[in-house]
This record gives structure tokens, sequence and C-alpha cells, in this order.
């Protein structure tokens, strides 16, 4: 955690580094193709512009995309909420369009000046075990859409989080935004952070989704969990627990179980693994109680 | 509230909540802090620190460095060697490295420093700065430390063996063994009190500015104690002090941090020296919480011999202290573990014996007052932990054990067990004016039925007495400077005054409170004074502000001052109105003639008349200085009691309510004393929930910045309901005792009893700070397996 | 690379290096102190300015970012009617203690209520959250800006 920082003395102060504002999609990947590996992206920086203060990240050139038009719409499309990569997590936090697990979460990233700056697409290629949004994709099935030189494709996002730190992103391409579902039945979902404070990565965060039948069973499940595994990691076997049956107390606390189960987390500062993965179990209940009773209401 | 003025508000003395007079500033953003310094020519220093936590130093390549452009210079131990100031003593009567020369003994340790032109090229030359290090292991608790076969920290030091810092007892010995021999019950509490870091918002620095023609030395620096550190710059840099000037900006906060001298300063002075130019240098945050005094780290075991019925007959207290690679807790000479033994706490038994041991680690030295009076913090968790420990064990409620205990009112002045004379208090009416103001018989219903339907609710009370205001010269020094301070009182012809002050605030309000004292004393208007202070070439001598020592010993000194001055202005006045002195009576802004009250002269036209119309034989002008030396400690004290429910799922702990009591005597600024309190309960509840420093097995520190070092935010912090009693100071000239850290030290206990009262019924007895929600849910686990 | 930064209502041209942070373009270019640096890890919130009218952290803002944009500073806050409803609320409500903080909780409580003119105990605590005080125990902060959220309907003016 505290390893190898011998410049602790100074101001932490960013390296040098080239900068140039993009005007178009267009234009910052051609600067990022040419720059190669050495090129960040700067959206929202409130990431990647810490680590360079670190001198984590000593990147040679940024390609700034802040000026770049029509990133910031949150837009619903064709069943799919459309977040462009410059949408910052307080637009979605006050934003009428989104419900479930995204509103849910949206107020919980970070601190409410980070938010401001912020954005999800950042927050999502990032890949940070401890980033929030991830989770939330992960349970509502959400994709990335990557534009690169040769046009936009869009990436499931357990394809997309390949490992800690590191997506599957081309080193040409970039995420101009991402498309969560919004189901046309019954649903609901629900983000359960807890923090240590304001600002704080999770020591552990659940996001639940659920989509109700006709009937009132559950016909589709997602459930992710932050901080508890080297990567976002889906409760797959949660979810195919929940799948074709109805919502009750038993069935959330037997899905927080098999959650937990499949939680990885260590021992650290925060509190140790075994807690970690009883949080796991309760906040899973709680997340899918919480999304069941939207689904339902 | 009580109403204590004896001035009309446009006077504005003792007991107005005048607004303060620093805001003015400090609103539009016009304060002038050390960052916001700016000399023609300053360079800027950046340090290079120690990553690792012990090892050799090999060699250190500054060339890389050096060839940055904007870098003018390196500086290594070396350099700082060949003048002597590799080494600093510090103020417990050891000595620390300026820069490293033979060892790192603490991850963060300074290294070598690079002067620059700005502060990129100082960044960028300090990452170059290639040092070889010899790794050693490192020493990370003081139990490890005094473990056999232990590897020698300070093998610099000549007749050190070991890694033994200090010891020190104090009390009687044989009384109390043979208490606990008698006694009918022993409860013991064995508990940490963790590493802590005051972490001021604005972290240290200085603007040393040495012309090397004239030899005057200005050192801008954030210093609680200005006078006490030009006296310490003479004696180590060998600098003439009348060439010292140190200025104390406006200080972004202190609470401790700011008391002692820091390697940065000495480095930078000594570069400034040595080029020729101004050298700024401002700590980053995690050089402030890596490397600048930290507090705590107290591993306490203490004991309370009782009879059945619940009767404190006698304490015994074991203490080991970890003290990081140095030991330089800035406290009084006499004592080794500063005021620990004013762990005998609110209660009135006749024996106890305290044995302290400090032991050296590979951790940044410090030891510092966090916002308190030199390690009571520490006295007071443990007393008020171990009465709940008490209450549980005895089963009897510990609001109910707490007043069969207390020393009584008719009992003061009282001496305690260990030898301090508590000045004033009413314990039991404080205590249940606090328990009546929470509610606490209907929340003890509550708490039973919560508990048949699962639920975990916590009522934790802590009544803490404190000891501050050092303090008399017989006792109290610093690094021999007895622990006086002064004010300075100049009237002007037209009336308005100037106060020049020894202490120096950090934000608690002196430009503004110590004017009101003046007012009070005299009659001139507060916001006709103007109050100066943090500059020694413009102040009169003092030892600075912490401790919570401004207002018992510098507002006594105002206090005293101004009586002076107002004694002279009586005779002025008997003078113009023709009466003899002692005929002449002062309302709160008249003099006049006993009896006549329209025969009156104001302290303004007194004040004209001391530069124009003065009696025969009398010294022209109207002010004076006044050195106090106080005859005891301010003993203020409080109850608090916390509410908090738990989550029995996670652990996770919430403050319902927090009501405190504070009595602190008289209060001179109602409105800045709640703020005192406010402040002081959330660094309490900080330290109880979140905000400590630890270490890794090979010493890197947990907590070197804000993402892990955690300060709680306005959403995390309770809100508090604050209650007063007032009882003055039997010996301070207007009966004030210092607010500024009681809450700090009071509270802590309160917040962690809350938390084990609540999971007292399944025998749980002890959490250790922070109480962290893994912590609560690991105990409940234990407790209900 | 040269930029034109507006910073309380006049232009500030200046050549800086991609790097240099906004804070210290503010700090050091424009030499207005009242924005203050606290820590390195974008955790204390007191480097706080509104960036376009939205309170952001500006160490974790490049300067060539602000290229043509608004920036008010505390500096920036009174106006010629007068000191700020926050500004006046602050030292009304005993709102600040060392004063280091403060700038940004009052840029912050400004920019809430220009958004929410009766922001509740727990609305001023959640938009301050971003922002520490090690003085105040926030108590008298929140007070200060809910009584510069009622000064400011009343003017009329928010």
């Amino acid at each position: 955690m505290c390893a190898d920082r011998d410049e602790w003395g100074s101001r932490m102060l960013p390296a040098q580094f080239d900068y140039i504002a993009a005007a178009s999609v267009e234009e910052a990947i051609a600067a990022k193709a040419e720059g190669g590996d050495e090129t960040r992206f700067l959206a929202g920086g409130q990431s990647l512009l810490p680590m360079m203060k670190l001198r984590f990240a000593t990147p040679s050139k940024l390609v700034d995309i802040n000026r770049i038009a029509g990133l910031d719409a949150i837009r619903s499309h064709n069943g799919h909420l459309h977040v462009g990569a410059l949408v910052r997590h307080a637009d979605i936090a006050a934003s009428g369009a989104v419900s479930g697990a995204v509103a849910s979460a949206a107020p919980w990233i970070s601190d409410p000046l980070v938010r401001n700056l912020g954005t999800l697409c950042g927050s999502v290629a990032h890949c940070d075990p401890e980033g929030d949004w991830n989770s939330v994709l992960l349970a509502t099935g959400a994709e990335v859409v990557a534009q690169g030189p040769s046009g936009r494709r869009a990436i499931d996002i357990g394809d997309f989080v390949q490992d800690f730190f590191t997506n599957s992103l081309a080193e040409d391409e970039m995420v101009v935004a991402v498309h969560i579902p919004v189901p046309s039945g019954r649903s609901g979902g629900s983000y359960q952070k807890l923090e240590r404070k304001v600002g704080d990565y999770a020591t552990v965060g659940v996001a639940a989704h659920l989509e109700l039948a006709a009937d009132g069973t559950i016909s589709a499940a997602g459930v992710a969990m932050t901080s508890v595994a080297p990567i976002n990691r889906k409760a797959t076997e949660a979810e195919a627990l929940l799948v074709g049956n109805a919502p009750s107390a038993e069935l959330f606390a037997e899905a927080g179980a098999a959650a937990a189960a499949a939680a990885d987390p260590r021992d650290d500062v925060r509190g140790s693994a075994r807690w970690k993965r009883q949080v796991v179990a309760a906040f899973t209940g709680r997340a899918l109680a919480a999304a069941a009773e939207q689904a339902q209401g | 509230m009580t109403d204590t003025t004896t001035t009309p508000p446009e006077i504005g003395g003792i007991g107005h909540s005048v607004k303060r007079v620093e805001d003015a500033r400090l609103i539009e953003g016009q304060g002038n802090f050390l960052d916001d310094i700016a000399l023609p020519g300053m360079l800027h220093m950046a340090l290079v620190r120690s990553p690792v936590a012990h090892a050799r130093i090999n060699g250190i390549d500054t060339e890389a460095a050096t060839a940055v452009d904007g870098v003018l210079a390196v500086v290594t131990g070396e350099l700082m060697d060949q003048h002597g100031l590799a080494w600093m003593p510090t103020l417990s009567g050891d000595t620390q490295a300026v820069l490293a020369t033979d060892k790192v003994r603490y991850q963060g340790q300074e290294v070598a420093a690079v002067i620059a032109t700005d502060p990129y090229a100082a960044a960028d030359g300090a990452e170059l700065v290639d040092v070889d290090y010899e790794m050693l292991d490192a020493i990370t608790t003081p139990q490890q430390s005094l473990a056999d076969g232990a590897e020698l920290i300070r093998d610099e030091k000549e007749d050190q063996t070991d890694n033994l810092a200090y010891t020190w007892e104090t009390g009687d010995e044989a009384a109390t063994e043979a208490a606990f021999a008698a006694a009918d019950r022993v409860v013991s509490l064995t508990t940490h009190y963790p590493r802590s870091h005051p972490a001021p918002l604005e972290t240290c620095g200085i603007v040393a500015d040495v012309n090397s023609v004239t030899g005057q030395a200005t050192i801008y620096m954030t210093s609680q104690a200005p006078h006490a550190h030009r006296t310490l710059f003479a004696l180590v840099a060998g600098l003439p002090e009348q060439n010292i000037r140190i200025v104390s900006p406006d200080i972004g906060g202190g609470f401790g941090n700011k008391v002692p001298i820091y390697p940065g300063y000495v480095v930078a002075t000594a570069a400034s020296l040595l080029i020729g130019q101004p050298v700024k240098w401002v700590e980053t945050r995690t050089g402030n919480l890596i490397s600048t005094g930290f507090g705590r780290d107290y591993y306490m075991t203490g004991e309370l011999a009782l009879t059945n019925d619940g009767r404190i007959q006698a304490m015994r207290v074991d203490m080991l202290s970890d003290q990081g690679a140095f030991y330089s807790d800035a406290q009084p000479t006499r004592y080794r573990a500063g005021l620990f033994h004013v762990c005998t706490g609110s209660y009135d038994f006749p024996h106890a014996h305290i044995k302290c041991r400090g032991a050296f680690t590979n951790k940044a030295p410090g030891g510092v007052a966090y916002r308190c009076s030199f390690r009571i913090t520490e006295a007071s968790y443990l007393i008020e932990r171990l009465m709940q420990t008490a209450a549980d064990e005895l089963g009897i409620d510990p609001a109910e054990l707490r007043l069969r205990n207390f020393i009584q009112p008719e009992q003061f002045p009282y001496e305690t067990a260990t030898g301090f004379v508590y000045d004033s208090g009413d314990y039991p009416t404080a205590l249940r004016k606090a328990l009546d103001a929470a509610g606490y018989e209907e929340l003890r219903a509550e708490q039973a039925a919560a508990r048949e339907e699962g639920r975990l609710v916590g009522i934790g009370i802590a009544h803490f007495t404190e000891a501050v205001g050092a303090g008399p010269a017989h006792t109290y020094d610093i690094a021999g400077l007895k622990m006086i301070d002064s004010a300075e009182l100049r009237v002007h012809p037209t009336g308005k005054a100037i106060l020049k002050l020894g202490v120096k605030t950090q934000g608690q309000g002196h430009e503004t409170t110590f004017a009101q004292i003046v007012a009070e004393e005299t009659g001139i208007p507060a916001t006709d004074i103007k109050v100066i202070h943090g500059d020694t070439d413009d102040t009169p001598y003092g030892l600075g502000t912490y401790a919570s020592r401004s207002t018992p010993v510098g507002g006594a000194a105002t206090a005293m001052v101004a009586r002076k001055i107002a004694d002279k202005a009586r005779h002025i006045a008997a003078h113009l109105l023709e009466a003899a002195p002692e005929d002449i009576e002062r309302t709160a802004d008249k003099f006049h003639v006993a009896g006549s009250p329209d025969q009156a002269v104001s302290i303004q036209d007194a004040a004209f008349a001391a530069y124009t119309n003065l009696p025969e034989g009398m010294e022209y002008g109207l002010e004076d200085v006044t050195y106090y030396n106080p005859p005891n400690l301010t003993f203020p004290y409080g109850s608090y009691v916390v509410v908090v429910d738990v989550d029995p799922d996670t652990g996770v702990w919430k403050v319902r309510r927090m009501v405190a009591l504070d009595d602190c005597g008289v209060r001179i600024n109602p409105m800045i004393v709640e703020g005192q309190i406010h402040g002081g309960l959330t660094e309490g509840f900080a330290m109880s929930s979140m905000q400590w420093i630890t270490f890794d097995d090979d010493g890197n520190c947990i907590g070197s910045n804000f993402m892990d070092y955690l300060i709680p935010t306005a959403w995390e912090t309770p809100r508090f309901e604050l209650l007063e009693t007032v009882t003055p100071s039997p010996h301070h000239p207007i009966g004030a005792k210092g607010i500024g850290e009681s809450a700090t030290v009071g509270s802590p206990a309160a917040f962690v009893n809350a938390v084990v009262d609540a999971l007292a019924h399944l025998g749980v007895r002890n959490i250790d700070m922070p109480v962290l929600p893994d912590r609560v849910w690991e105990a409940i686990d234990t407790a209900t397996a | 690379m040269e930029i034109t930064i507006n910073i309380n209502g006049s232009d500030h041209t200046a050549d800086v290096e991609p790097r240099l942070l906004l804070v210290d373009h503010i700090r050091t270019g424009a030499g207005l102190t009242g924005t203050h640096i606290g820590c390195d890890t974008t955790s204390c919130g007191v480097c706080t300015v509104l960036v376009d009218g939205t309170p952001v952290k500006s160490c974790t803002m490049l300067a060539v970012q602000a290229d043509g944009r608004e920036v008010t500073t505390v500096e920036g806050l009174k106006s010629a009617d007068g000191l700020h409803p926050v500004q006046q609320a602050f030292s009304d409500e005993h709102g600040l203690q060392c004063g280091f903080c403060t700038p940004a909780m009052m840029l912050v409580g400004a920019a809430l209520i220009d958004d929410n003119p009766d922001p509740s105990d727990d609305e001023v605590r959640w938009a301050i959250s971003g922002n520490l005080c090690r003085c105040t125990g926030y108590m008298n902060i929140v007070k200060a800006i809910q009584a510069a959220a009622a000064a400011a309907s009343s003017n009329g003016d928010s």
C-alpha cells in the first residue's frame, strides 16, 4: 500500500506530459493511437490526476476529451439507458431518467465534489475493483460502447472487466458510452455500500437487480459485488438461486449466503475477511429486498 | 445559558458572545497562512523521505536530482553534519535526526532536501535522489521492542543497550498493593489507545529568510509556540536570539501538531543561511501524517480495587507507550508520561500507583499533546472505560457507580492520590443534569425492551476531569523554560488599546476573547482593542498555545495586566475628579467618586490624561506588562452521555444522541466556547470510530493520507446537544478554566462505553478504538458463539 | 500553453505547463491565496472553487482544463452590494474557527443555496461531505449555510 513512494517529501505534483484537448472523438482516438499506451484519455480525471500526482501514473501525453460535444447526454433509447462518456456522477444522481441500482448507486460514488467532475464511463474503464459502477453494470447486464479507428463496438460488461485495473479496450479505443438495459416489465434494483466515511471506497458493495414475471416470480436477477475480490464480481450462484422463485426473506438470505461464498475478500485495515463475507450476505439480502420492493411497487 | 455579563454589549466584556474579529479577513480569503507568504527570490524545498521503516544508509546519489532544471541544491545529512546540525534535541531530552546520516528509523524519515526555484522542479528533483538502503528488521510494537534479542533501534546513543525510552512511576505502591489485597473485588481492563494524529487541515511549513549580511533570521513558521521556538532555534543553531524573529501567521489548525520543531524547519533555515535566499517548505499531507508529531499510542492495563457495593479503594496502572524512533513528547520536563497520572479521574479514593514505560519502535516520533493536556486524554479514557467495566462486572448501573464514588463538592480543593489538587467542581450536579437531559431512565427502559427484540441500543457515560493550564513554575517547564505566560497592554491617548500576547491562536479566537477580558477589566470596548500575537519581535515572552493553557495562563496574565492599567486609570481619574484614589469606584465603563455617580470620567478620559494631565509624580503613559505564574492548574470537567444503535448483522453503529455538559468555569465568550466543544467532540468521535494510524509488519504506515487516515465529514459526525454548569476556578483571576480540549479528552470513552454498553448483556467488556464495525461484529459473534 | 481563465469576473491569460494544477494557477499565477491546499489525494476539499458555477476540487483539475471557463474563488463571493449571504452567515453563526476550510465551505454553501433555497440539516451535511473541517464539528457550518439560505431567500437574490 505504501511502498516505493520515495518522492513522499515533496508536494505531490504530476510529472511533465504533453496535452491536447480533442475536439472530436475521431481526433481523440487518433491522438491516442499515435501516443500508444503512454497516452491516456482525460475525462473527469478524478482517478487519473490523483495517480499522476502520486506519480503512480506518468503518462507522456493526455488527451482531454472534455471539450468534445455530444458526449454528456443521458438518453433512453431502445430499452436502454445510454450514458455518454462525459456524463458526470452528479448528472446521474440528479437525472430523472435513471432508476433501480443505477439511481441507488449514484449518490454514493465518492463525494459530492468528485461527483461533479468524475464520469461513469471513466470509472468503468478504470476497472478499480473498489469502484462501484462496474458492480452495478454487472448486475444490470450493461454494455460498454467503445470506438476505435474502424468504428464502434459494444462489449458486454462481463467481457470488458478483465482484471485488476485492466479492461479489454484496444490501445486505440475509447469508451464513448455505456448502455444499461431498462426492462420493460416490473423491475427494481439497489446498491448497498458500506463505506467508512463519505469519499471512501467501498469496504463492501453489493448491487442487485431483479425482474419479475407476471406471476410475481423472479424472471431475471443480477447480483454483483464491490471490493471483495480482485475484480468486481458477479455472484452467479446467487443469481441462479433467485430465478424462478418468488421473492422472500428466506430466498434472499439464501442468495446472500451464496454471494458471501462467492466473495473472495481479504483481511486488511478495513476489516477481516470473515466479517466482510458476513456483510456481503447481509447487504445482498438487503439489496434484494429493496429491489423486490421496488419491482413490486 | 448562564448570564455572567457585567458589562453592556457595547463594551463586550466577559459573557458576551461577541462576533469574532478574526472572521472579517478569513471569510474574504484574506487570511495570511504560511503558504500564502511569498518573498522576492524565494526558493522551494522538497524533502526526500525514507520509503522503509528501518535500514542502514549506504549512500545517497544526488547527481541526477541536482541536474534537474530549476534545482539549486540537494542537502543531505552529511552536509548538515558539517554544520553540526545532523541531529537536534527533542522536547523530552532525547535527540532526533534532522537528516539521516547512519540509519533511517521509520518510514517517512527525512533523508535529503531538494532546493529549487519552484515546487514542481523540487518535486522532480526529489524523485531522482537515489538512496542506497540496506534493509533491517522493523520493530512495529513496543512489546516486540522490549523483547529479548530485539534489534537496537538507537544504536547511535551511548549507553543505550536496549529499546527502552524511559521509565516513570508515581503513587504509593505499598498502600495500593495493600488496598488491592484487601479488596472485595478487583476489576481490570487492558486496552490500547491507538496512535492518532492531529492532522490540522493546514500542514506544517516554514519560510526561512536568513540575511547573510546582517545575520537577521526572519522565520515564518506554523508555530503554536513562537517564543519557545525562537529560544530553541537560538540554542540549537547557535544564532543570537535577538537576530531571530519568528512570525507565526494565521494558523490553519494546530491541535498540538505545531508544537514541536521538525527537521524540515531546521533544514530550510540552514538552506536559507547557506544559499542566501529565502526558502519555503510546506509539508505534503503524507509528510505531515507519517513524520510529524502523532498523539497517544498507549498500551494500558488499569485495575480498580472495589468494595462489593462499588466503592473504589485504589487504582493500579501499568502503561507501555510506543514512542517511535525518538522520544520527543512535548511535555513538562518533570513528568515522563505527561499528566497521565491524572488517571484517578473524578473519584475519591486514597491510593493509586502508576507505572509507565516507553519503548522505541520503527515509527515516527511524537507523543504530542493532541488536543489534550499532555496525555490526559489517555488517562481520562482509561478511568472512564474502567468505570464502565466495573459497572458491568459488579452489576451496578454505570451512572450510579460514578455517583457513589465522585469527589463531593465540599471536598474541594481536593488532593488526588497522585498529587493533583483539583480546584473546584460539582460533579454530581453535572452528571445528573446530563442524565436528565438525555432521559436516562427512559433510555434504560428502551434498551431493555430493544434487547427483547434482538435490537442493540447502548448508552455510554463518561465523566471526565481535565487538568489544564500548565503551569506553576515550581513544577512545570519545557526544556527548562518555566511555563508562565504574558500579556502587555498599551492604551493610547484616544483610549484605544493594543494587547500583545505570549500565546498564539490557531483558530480559538484569541483576538476576540482576550480583548473581552481587557474590556471587562477596564471598560474599554472590546472592539477598540487590537490583539497582537505570534510575532516574537512584537510580543512578550510566553510558552505558547497548547494543553488548553491560553485562557488559564495567558488569559490570567491579560486580566492581571488590565487590572494594573485600570488601577493606574483610577488614580488618574481621582486626579481629574479631584478626589482621593481610594474614593474612586469603577463601573463597567466609568470611574466615579463613591456615592456621586455623576462625578465620573471615562476610561478614555483617563487614557487621554495619561499623556496630557497627570498627577504629580506619576509616570506618563498607560501601558504595562504582566508575566503570570499560575498558582495551580485548572480542572475543567464534564459529563457526557451518548446513545448508539448497533446493527447486529454488520457491526455498524450510529450515534443517535450525544449530550455533552461541560463546566469550564466562567465562559468568556459562550459562542466560542460552544464552538470549541463541538470541535472537540468531533475529534473524540473520530478517534473512537475511524481515525487512527496503524502499521503493517514491515513498518509501512497505514494512514499516510486522507484516504487511509479517516477524518469524519459532516455526514458521519453526530449532532451534539450542549449543556453547561459554571463552577469558577477559585484561583484564576476571572474564574475561567480553559475549554479547547475538554471534549476531545472526555468524549472517546463516552462513545466506546456506549457501544460496549449495547453489547454488555452478551458479556462483551472491551473493544479497542477505533471501534470499527468488524471489531463490533467479531465481539458479538465471539460472545454469542 | 497559453490559457485564459475568467477568474472572479476578470480574464487572466498566462502561459502554463500542462501539468500545472488549477489550484496552483489560482494561488501563484493569479495571486489569489484564499483557495487553500490541504492534502494530496483529492480528499479534503479545501481547494474547492466554482468552475462555471459548479464546485470542484481545484487540486484535481489542470489549469489548462479551465481554459475559457469561469472560475469563482472566495475572493469573488463579495459583490458591490457587500458580503455574500454565506460570508455574513459564517461570521454570524461562528461557522469558522481557524478559517482554513472556510473559503471552500462557503463556496459549496453558495452553490447549494443557489439550487436549494431551504436545505435541511441533512441536505447541507450531504452537500458539504466532500469538504473536511477539523475545528467546528460542522454544527455551526450547517447552521450558517441554512441561515445564509434564509437570508438569501428573504433578499430575493437566491
